[in-house]
């Protein structure tokens, strides 16, 4: 065990499975860099640099680089599963899913079923997500809920570099489509990872706090955010539950609505769009299966229904915040 | 009018090729005949569209791959799925959407794949199925295996993004594939001279593939041509592009009455360029094969039909049990 980054525990997920099954390979945009140039081999490792350093290892047939092409690539890694291999491909941004959605929406999540279940379609597509760069609307946003809304797509998001590891490799050795999701944030957080091969199962939520006042759901970065606002109402003597879902589909219901059952109260809180989106997804859980249980009204801490702005200012707005997460469980317990 | 080149009746000498080849194009024919006048009674649920008229192309090329290479098709896949040797009760029984059929019923006309055959699917979007076949050749460059994958589409797909970002691709990646282009005259009812924005060729070499132009009515010269083709992607030489001039008899989906066409097209079409007939007079004028053997192959051809079809009809539809399996393997 030692201390790793989140960006480490990826590219070692990456290695780790790579030496261990010769059909994955990774394909994407820079993610050797500067393929075909005069500097460089390897310049970049993807624009975060996650698979810096596996060129050398596995050289150029299993860590393809490709022109700015997200459709081509993305749906050859799609037929790349369906014929057999464990892709492993980086959209870069999930906001580029808008250039080859057709390739993820009727083709890879689709696969399987159209075919009466003589396909299997191993694919995993790593892409960052999340505000807090100031990078405007087309590089900021987290559309896991665009993503969880498609039967035949599984959706995981780490909230830290232990769970971004175990989550990785559990997701290539899946047999399904998987939309991983990294928040561009955490790259530089640093956590305990095992040095040793381990596997997070997809769909077991993960009681990151524990206490009898409020229950609170989230995913990703956000759950590192309610973590301090718990630890900081703790301080009052406010007990909270914070459930890290780690992946949307499959969805672990039964630990939300568990929960929700012994706590009463539930805030869900989330960076995603608000209509239609996650959040509204677990408040409609909790409406249909836990409600004799609830005591007061569900809470969403998100976003608003807007764009996702430029501004300082505004961004700060827009992102869920510990406070706002605060207001929201303070407001949940007195209602 | 009827000369065979000699490039191609080598490739021919084997007459058991040729009379499978014969076979094969005639079941086409057969199957949308069939569908043509089912669906007008009313028997086939969904969306249908047919390739009656195309066969020489399918066949032409198909006969060239083996099950581990890999085609993936258009809305318009029936053709290059018995092409590539699907069963053909399997997909009658699924066209009539019954759980016996190819997908069990979940997937229908448009979504017609046999991937034990290397047939990766028939595709509901425009192109959509290209990208998927460059996937198909990316792991035979991987494992470093002589796979081919060949992507059939149509003269609309030319103008769809997928297709020309995957022709980019394949060239940048040096992928073992081939672009076959069914250029039928008609994306759906708007002309492909309209629609094709300068020339195809030219636009397929701007990619630096290697192109050319076939005649999709004459099997002899398809056969021909996609062998030589195939064969050297085969051999490493980089993806090929085929532009190939073929024609549909039926309308863009069953119930279109095609009104954008002129008067008699369809009928002096078939009168003058069917690709059955090419291939009939072909191979006798040559005496590859006899009327005998032909007529033959055409009455076991419409009884392998004839049972397909009442099959269909008899079996089993899917039930409330199978509308949410085959979601994913696990979940």
């Amino acid at each position: 065990m030692s201390e790793k980054s989140f960006r480490q525990a990826i590219n070692e997920a990456l290695r780790e499975e790579m030496r261990r099954d010769p059909d994955v390979f990774l394909i994407g945009e820079d993610i050797a860099g500067g393929t075909g140039g005069d500097g460089e081999e390897d310049a970049w490792g993807g624009v975060m640099g996650v698979t810096k350093g596996l060129l050398g290892e596995f050289g150029a047939s299993r860590v393809i680089d490709t022109p700015i092409s997200e459709t081509a690539y993305i749906g050859a890694a799609a037929g790349a599963a369906v014929t057999g291999m464990r892709p492993v491909a980086e959209l870069m941004f999930c906001d580029f899913a808008g250039v080859c959605f057709d390739q993820i929406m009727n083709q890879t999540a689709k696969l399987r079923y159209m075919l009466g279940g003589q396909a299997k379609v191993p694919l995993v597509i790593r892409m960052q997500c999340g505000g807090g760069f100031n990078a405007a609307a087309q590089h900021s946003q987290t559309l896991h809920g665009l993503f969880t809304h498609i039967p035949g797509l599984k959706v995981v998001m780490p909230s830290n570099p232990y769970e971004a590891k175990g989550l990785l490799i559990e997701s290539i050795r899946d047999d399904d489509p998987v939309m991983f999701m990294e928040h561009k944030f955490m790259y530089d957080d640093k956590g305990e990872v095992p040095d040793e091969s381990y596997a997070i199962p997809l769909g077991e939520a993960y009681y990151s706090r524990d206490g009898e006042d409020i229950t609170i759901c989230a995913l990703g970065r956000m759950v590192n955010l309610c973590n301090q606002a718990a630890d900081d109402l703790a301080q009052e003597n406010i007990g909270c539950t914070v459930i890290d879902l780690r992946s949307t589909s499959p969805l672990d219901e039964e630990s939300i609505c568990e929960s929700v059952e012994e706590t009463g109260r539930l805030v869900v809180v989330d960076e995603g769009y608000p209509r239609c989106g996650f959040a509204a997804d677990i408040a409609a859980l909790a409406a249909v299966r836990a409600q004799p249980a609830l005591r007061a009204p569900v809470k969403l801490v998100t976003p608003p229904h807007t764009t996702i702005p430029f501004a300082p200012t505004l961004e700060e707005l827009y992102i869920p915040s510990v406070d706002r997460i605060k207001q929201g469980i303070k407001e949940t317990l007195a209602a | 009018m009827i000369a065979i080149t000699e490039g191609a009746r080598a490739t021919l000498l084997n007459k058991e090729i040729l009379l499978e080849a014969f076979r094969r194009m005639r079941t086409i024919r057969e199957f949308e005949d069939r569908i043509h006048i089912n669906s007008a009674k009313g028997e086939v649920p969904g969306f249908i569209h047919l390739s009656a008229g195309q066969e020489a192309s399918a066949v032409g090329i198909c006969m060239h791959l083996t099950h581990e290479d890999h085609i993936a098709s258009t809305h318009r896949g029936h053709g290059h799925s018995i092409a590539k040797g699907c069963d053909v009760t399997a997909m009658m029984d699924e066209i009539y959407a019954k759980r016996t059929g190819l997908c069990a019923g979940k997937g229908g006309s448009m979504h017609m794949a046999d991937l034990s055959k290397g047939m990766i699917g028939a595709n509901g979007i425009v192109g959509g199925g290209v990208p998927l076949t460059a996937g198909a050749a990316l792991k035979a460059r991987i494992l470093g295996t002589d796979r081919v994958a060949v992507a059939f589409f149509g003269d609309g797909a030319l103008n769809e993004g997928a297709t020309l970002e995957t022709m980019n691709l394949a060239k940048v990646l040096n992928l073992p594939m081939i672009f076959a282009m069914e250029d039928n005259g008609y994306g759906e009812a708007t002309p492909s001279s309209w629609a094709i924005g300068g020339e195809v060729l030219k636009r397929a070499e701007g990619f630096g593939l290697s192109a050319c132009a076939l005649d999709g009515h004459d099997f002899f010269q398809m056969h021909e041509a996609a062998g030589r083709i195939i064969k050297d992607v085969r051999d490493g030489k980089g993806p090929a592009f085929m532009h190939i001039s073929t024609y549909r008899y039926y309308g863009h989906f069953e119930g279109d009455a095609a009104t954008y066409r002129s008067e008699g097209e369809a009928e002096k079409m078939q009168k003058e360029k069917d690709c059955l007939m090419i291939f009939r007079n072909k191979a006798l004028a040559a005496d590859l094969a006899t009327e005998k053997e032909l007529d033959e192959i055409e009455q076991q051809v419409a009884r392998l039909l004839d049972d397909a079809v009442e099959h269909a009809r008899q079996a089993p539809a899917p039930g409330a049990a199978d509308l949410a399996t085959d979601v994913y393997v696990s979940y």
